[in-house]
């Protein structure tokens, strides 16, 4: 039995309102104050748990890569083009330069895109799979992460096994303008050959995941799957609230929400996810028997 | 008597030469010989004078132009372009979303089917018509009227005119994001050409929602882009006063769009913008839709494969090295 089955009721704990928390980073410490609950926990304790708070359920927003641990069998993973990053084609400038900003995320998170990508093994089947970064200017999509997207599914189609992706997203990389824009089409109309072909893609939803992304890929699964608590929706809660003019009702565009209205399949908590993603792909995909070379 | 009328801030010059010449008649037309003279030569000024303004719009006195009160709006171009139009409506699922008007339609002898936002020209159409904002069940609307003209082999001809999607409670509890991303997903594969005009505003998703297809064009005032600048300058500025800034770095005009590769052609406006002469305007539209349609006038499955192609290769990044 996993610790997290205890009759817990995420829908009371999540129900709260938006979950709208600011990207924190988890401070130094052996101990640490849950965001939700308010318990303190011990930090070695809540990160066996997979930074999913043991008394109230709350999960901590971890980064993509730790996703490759919790789903992909140990030692399986092979990154792909990790060396595709963003470019400045339009020389935009707000506060700073795009480029600039580029550079200094590159440094300060290690990482060059705000997706991983790679092949590993699920419970043995061999799928390919993204890991969204929020950490990378808000998991925001520009050309670099559609293109490595769009060549995830690509490497699906060639090898024919399952698409999987982690999201995470505040939607578009405003800074690539039109660009951005055009991921969407980009990403989502590289599904279309995915689906022609019969192969599966499951769509994993984690806090955040809006606009741009959500009104794209993330929405396409054949089956989509949520974390508890996760802020999902097209537009950002303030700007309803500011058009609409009235509070929002409580728990608006949660993943509790979301499934209620039907627009997701299932709420999973962390420490399932590898288990249900495993059991679908059992009823999604017969692994071809030949044998790649 | 003055007739109030609205105009944009760098169009002043231009509507007091116009004021003068309106006065000028008045005094011609009871024989003041001078006067008449006096007209002819305004009139020279002001067509150099909106040449001049109008050959140096910035990137945000062409949005405004985009969204002047008296531009032209899809159903004008089909009264002046269509020889028949058959509208329907609804979603099949929930309601008819009236920011969003199709049906079948003929231009210039081809039988198509029309999908195109729809604004209001005063509080009380917009109200009926949400301001051009489609709801989740304006773009399942207008992917059932897809559908039909795959059915039926008919080419689809779209008109973009939006500030975006709805953001609403209804909207979110209905799937905006689904809505927009299965049209995406849908047109992708949608086996009859699909012909797409950014007549006045292209918001974002609420844009893209009905904007993937063969062929986009794109009218010479109208804008395209990821975010308004309103919008765009209130989270990277801070403050939506900052739109024009936005609007520059954004670069979201038809030229820009052309150059970046993200649009197929241009079409020109008369001087002074779409909302100076709709008839003017409606001609010059004309004449791009029916080079397409006849371009379009056979087909065959190839065009998916072309169309998937074309997005396949979006964007611009850097590989390393
Ligand atoms: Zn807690």
């Amino acid at each position: 039995m996993e610790k997290n089955d205890k009759k817990i009721p995420w829908f009371k704990r999540y129900n709260k309102g938006p979950v709208d928390q600011p990207a924190r980073e988890i401070p130094d410490g052996l101990w640490i104050k849950c965001e939700s609950c308010g318990e303190i926990i011990y930090k070695k304790e809540l990160s066996k748990n997979l930074w999913v708070c043991s008394i109230c359920g709350h999960h901590f927003r971890i980064d993509g890569k730790d996703y490759i641990d919790i789903l992909i069998d140990e030692g399986t993973f092979q990154e792909f083009d990790s060396n595709i990053t963003s470019k400045d084609s339009l020389n935009f400038i707000d506060s700073k330069r795009y480029s600039e900003r580029i550079k200094e995320t590159v440094i300060k998170t290690g990482l060059n895109s705000a997706i991983t990508t790679g092949i590993g093994t699920i419970d043995s089947i061999q799928v390919s799979c993204g890991f969204m970064e929020f950490r990378f200017i808000g998991g925001s999509m520009g050309s670099a992460l559609g293109e490595k997207f769009t060549r995830a599914v690509e490497r699906a189609i060639e090898m024919e096994i399952p698409l999987i992706v982690v999201s995470a997203s505040g939607g578009a990389r405003m800074q690539e303008s039109i660009l951005s824009l055009m991921q969407m089409a980009k990403t989502g109309t590289a599904l279309t050959r995915l689906h022609n072909l019969g192969l599966p893609f499951v769509s994993i939803l984690t806090h955040p995941t809006t606009a741009g992304v959500m009104a794209s890929y993330a929405s396409l699964g054949d089956v989509i799957i949520s974390e508890p608590g996760a802020l999902l929706g097209f537009a950002g809660p303030r700007v309803i609230q500011q058009t609409i003019g009235t509070e929002l009702p409580e728990g608006f565009q949660s993943a509790e929400f979301v499934l209620e209205h039907g627009f997701i399949d299932k709420i999973v908590p962390r420490n399932r996810l590898k288990a249900t993603v495993a059991g679908l792909l059992r009823y999604m995909y017969e692994p071809a028997v030949k044998t790649v070379t | 008597m003055k007739v109030q009328q609205f105009h944009l801030d760098f169009e002043r010059p231009l509507v007091e030469l116009e004021e003068r010449i309106r006065e000028l008649r008045i005094k011609a037309s009871a024989g003041d010989g001078h006067a008449a003279r006096e007209i002819i030569e305004l009139e020279a000024k002001l067509n150099a004078m909106r040449s001049e303004v109008y050959g140096n719009l910035s990137r945000w006195h062409r949005v405004q132009v985009a969204r002047h009160p008296k531009r032209p709006y899809s159903l004008d171009y089909i009264n002046k372009l269509a020889t028949d139009f058959i509208e329907l409506h609804g979603d099949r699922g929930f309601r008819d979303d009236p920011a969003v008007v199709g049906g079948f339609a003929t231009f210039f002898g081809h039988k198509v089917m029309f999908v195109g936002q729809q604004k209001g020209r005063n509080t009380k159409e917009n109200i009926q018509r949400n301001f051009g904002m489609m709801h989740p069940e304006g773009y399942r609307k207008a992917l059932r009227l897809f559908r039909l003209a795959e059915k039926f082999r008919l080419p689809i001809v779209i008109f973009i005119d939006t500030p975006g999607a709805f953001p609403g409670i209804g909207a979110e509890e209905r799937g905006q994001a689904e809505a927009i991303a299965r049209n995406i997903f849908e047109m992708a594969r949608i086996s009859v050409p699909i012909i797409i005009t950014i007549i006045g505003e292209g918001a974002s998703g609420g844009a893209l929602g009905i904007g993937v297809g063969d062929t986009v064009l794109m009218m010479e005032n109208a804008w395209y882009s990821v975010i308004s600048p309103e919008g765009c300058a209130a989270i990277l500025w801070r403050d939506r006063a900052e739109a024009p800034k936005a609007a520059e770095a954004l670069k979201l005009t038809a030229p820009d769009l052309l150059e970046l590769g993200m649009i197929d052609r241009i079409i020109p406006e008369p001087v002074g913008g779409a909302h100076t002469d709709p008839d003017k305007a409606a001609e010059l539209l004309g004449i791009e839709l029916r080079r397409e349609l006849e371009r379009f006038a056979t087909f065959d499955e190839s065009i998916i494969a072309k169309r998937l192609d074309k997005y396949r290769n979006m964007g611009v990044f850097d590989s390393g090295g």
